[in-house]
């Protein structure tokens, strides 16, 4: 066997670069991609996602590729119960309940979600300019903002589907009418907060023009607040849209959203309870994985506010 | 501490103008009036003159609104359009009962059973009952509450029979529509104790508590619920929101003359006074509300002050 030789080399002292030292093996992961990491290990929020995305799927494709229409009528399947040929049955007029559920989802969730990003389009630049001009402009935006809060939302919203004939538009138009303020608030707070932090002033002593702080330092900094907000305007105005339309002034028959699947359900709830459960069904489960996603975001964007 | 409350009333009485005249401006616009066309068209035109008379309608618009201001600061808001000949404050008065009954009822039995909930869920942290407790909570922000009322009606009104549904004649008509409009500020409340509960149980003045000797129930009793449940008055406000917009719904779907059906009802018909008076209302009421709430906070947890020095 041959001997093995130990070379005197190896107990010489490693030598290490200074720079070689403070080297980051990994690849710098940018806030975005840790929030999304700790989200993954959030497993109710993980789900929520999935389901949520199945059912934008279903609202998207479900009415496509189905060989009924949400608003063709047929009378021998008049408040047919759940089978083979349609899923979630069918309703008064005999329509397919399986494409009028999906076609509701979609309605509801676009004027969620262009509702939404109206909201955030204005709420930001709202906040945005409040907080950084400051002074007598920030005073007088506050002041407005300040009244606007003590009006409970759902009285101008009411008040506006009665100024304007209900519709999609109508509805997203006073939805956002008072949905922005939230936004604003929370944005002004944000930047308020990062305008005196060091990396700012740093920013700023490093010359970096105003523009670019606001761009590159301010703007970028408040997105885990718009997100976490954004997700939370989604469920309400789902819930507004299908509460207006559940009391009679917001979308009407033959339009189809969840709120108007769901008071037609419920006019027939004592004979033929299928008809409102499936619609219902799809709301609650939306609201619910709004409602845990968010709170999942929040956690995965902001730690310190775990609870 | 007085300077504040009177800022804050002025806020208020600034916020019902705005909403008195935006509304007002806005109802002038819309059509319809409280006349049926076909009999307004028949009568003479001194009969006609007499009728607008009634109703206030036969001056130019900004002399109908100097005068409605006027008459407001009176207490008449007017005649109602759809209720002949009553005042649009006798119509709202009449009705203010049974939405205030539910409404209490809904509170106190939202505020008992949810921090009940957040308490125990929070002391067994990460059990079962804190896990039920979340799903509770996140179930009550997430179903709708006119999904909620109408399962409720279904379920336990008519299949099982047990309680009225859709009459309002004794006490017994109240409990299913109070229960669903529970719902929501129980969530709230149990969410929001629990996390506050969790805090405190961390502080040092619970370790303290514990290194003494002090019985687990005493430290909860003493100093952890004491502590926690202060601040829910914070949320009684958002709370008051959810249980105007539920109303509207609830008491539709079981036929109670409150506030918030006949809101719903004077919409559909075009009833204009009695709509700018429930505004009227409701905005006033949301903001005393909240301004009561937050003095009474700070009267309560001396760690608050509202105008932060100089006042007080």
């Amino acid at each position: 066997m041959e001997k093995r030789q130990i070379k005197d080399s190896l107990f010489e002292k490693a030598q290490v670069e200074a720079s070689e030292k403070e080297r980051i093996a990994a690849p710098a992961s940018g806030m975005l991609k840790d929030a999304w990491l700790r989200l993954k290990k959030n497993k109710a929020a993980t789900v929520s996602l999935f389901v949520l995305i199945a059912i934008i799927l279903l609202a998207i494709f479900a009415p496509v590729f189905s060989k009924y229409s949400f608003k063709d009528t047929d009378y021998s399947l008049v408040f047919a119960t759940p089978s083979k040929e349609h899923i979630f049955g069918a309703d008064q007029f005999g329509r397919d309940m399986w494409v009028r559920t999906w076609m509701g989802t979609r309605i509801s969730l676009m004027i969620a979600l262009v509702a939404a990003i109206l909201d955030l389009v204005v709420g930001v630049i709202y906040g945005a300019v409040s907080a950084l001009i400051g002074g007598k402009v920030d005073a007088v935006m506050q002041r407005i903002i300040e009244i606007l809060v003590g009006i409970p939302n759902l009285i101008i919203v009411i008040l506006f589907l009665m100024a304007f004939p209900a519709g999609v538009g109508t509805i997203i138009a006073a939805l956002s009418i008072t949905g922005w303020v939230n936004m604003a608030r929370l944005v002004r707070a944000e930047i308020l907060k990062l305008k005196n932090q060091e990396f700012v002033l740093a920013s700023q002593v490093l010359g970096t023009s105003k523009k670019d702080i606001i761009f590159k330092d301010l703007i970028p900094n408040t997105v885990s607040v718009i997100v976490i907000n954004v997700m939370f305007t989604i469920p309400s105005a789902i819930f507004t849209e299908a509460f207006l339309s559940f009391i009679g002034i917001g979308l009407a028959e033959p339009q189809a959203s969840l709120g108007v699947l769901i008071n037609g359900g419920y006019q027939v709830l004592r004979t033929y309870p299928h008809v409102l459960v499936f619609p219902a069904i799809t709301i609650v489960l939306i609201m619910v994985c709004f409602s845990i996603l968010g709170d999942g975001l929040r956690d995965a964007l902001d730690p310190q506010m775990r609870k | 501490m007085l300077k504040y409350t009177l800022k804050r009333l002025a806020y208020i009485l600034l916020t019902l103008w705005i909403v008195i005249t935006c509304t007002f401006f806005l109802m002038k616009k819309l059509p319809g009036t409280p006349f049926d066309p076909e009999h307004f068209s028949i009568m003479s035109p001194q009969q006609q003159e007499k009728v607008l008379e009634m109703y206030g309608l036969n001056d130019p618009v900004p002399v109908q609104y100097i005068k409605y201001l006027k008459n407001i600061l009176r207490g008449d808001f007017g005649t109602s359009y759809t209720y002949v000949n009553q005042k649009v404050t006798d119509v709202i008065g009449g009705r203010l009962g049974p939405s205030a009954l539910i409404g209490i009822q809904a509170v106190l039995l939202g505020l008992a059973v949810g921090l009940v909930l957040g308490i125990l869920a929070a002391w067994r942290h990460n059990t079962a009952i804190d896990y039920v407790t979340m799903i509770i909570a996140v179930l009550g922000v997430s179903v709708p509450n006119f999904v909620a009322a109408a399962l409720l009606q279904y379920y336990i009104g008519l299949k099982w029979g047990v309680l009225p549904v859709g009459f309002w004649t004794n006490w017994a008509c109240s409990i299913l529509p109070s229960i669903a409009l529970s719902f929501s500020p129980l969530a709230q409340v149990a969410r929001f104790t629990r996390t506050e509960m969790l805090d405190v149980l961390d502080q040092d003045y619970i370790v303290t508590a514990r290194a003494k000797g002090i019985s687990q129930f005493k430290v909860l009793t003493r100093h952890a619920i004491r502590n926690s449940i202060i601040p829910v008055i914070t949320i009684l406000g958002p709370i008051v929101v959810n249980l105007m917009t539920g109303s509207l719904a609830v008491e539709n779907i079981y036929s109670i003359p409150g506030i918030g059906s006949l809101f719903v009802d004077c919409i559909k018909a075009n009833d204009y006074p009695v709509i700018m008076g429930i505004t009227v209302f409701y905005a006033a009421f949301y903001m005393l509300v909240v301004l009561l709430v937050d003095l009474a906070y700070s009267l309560i947890d001396p760690r608050i002050r509202l105008a932060k020095g100089k006042e007080d």
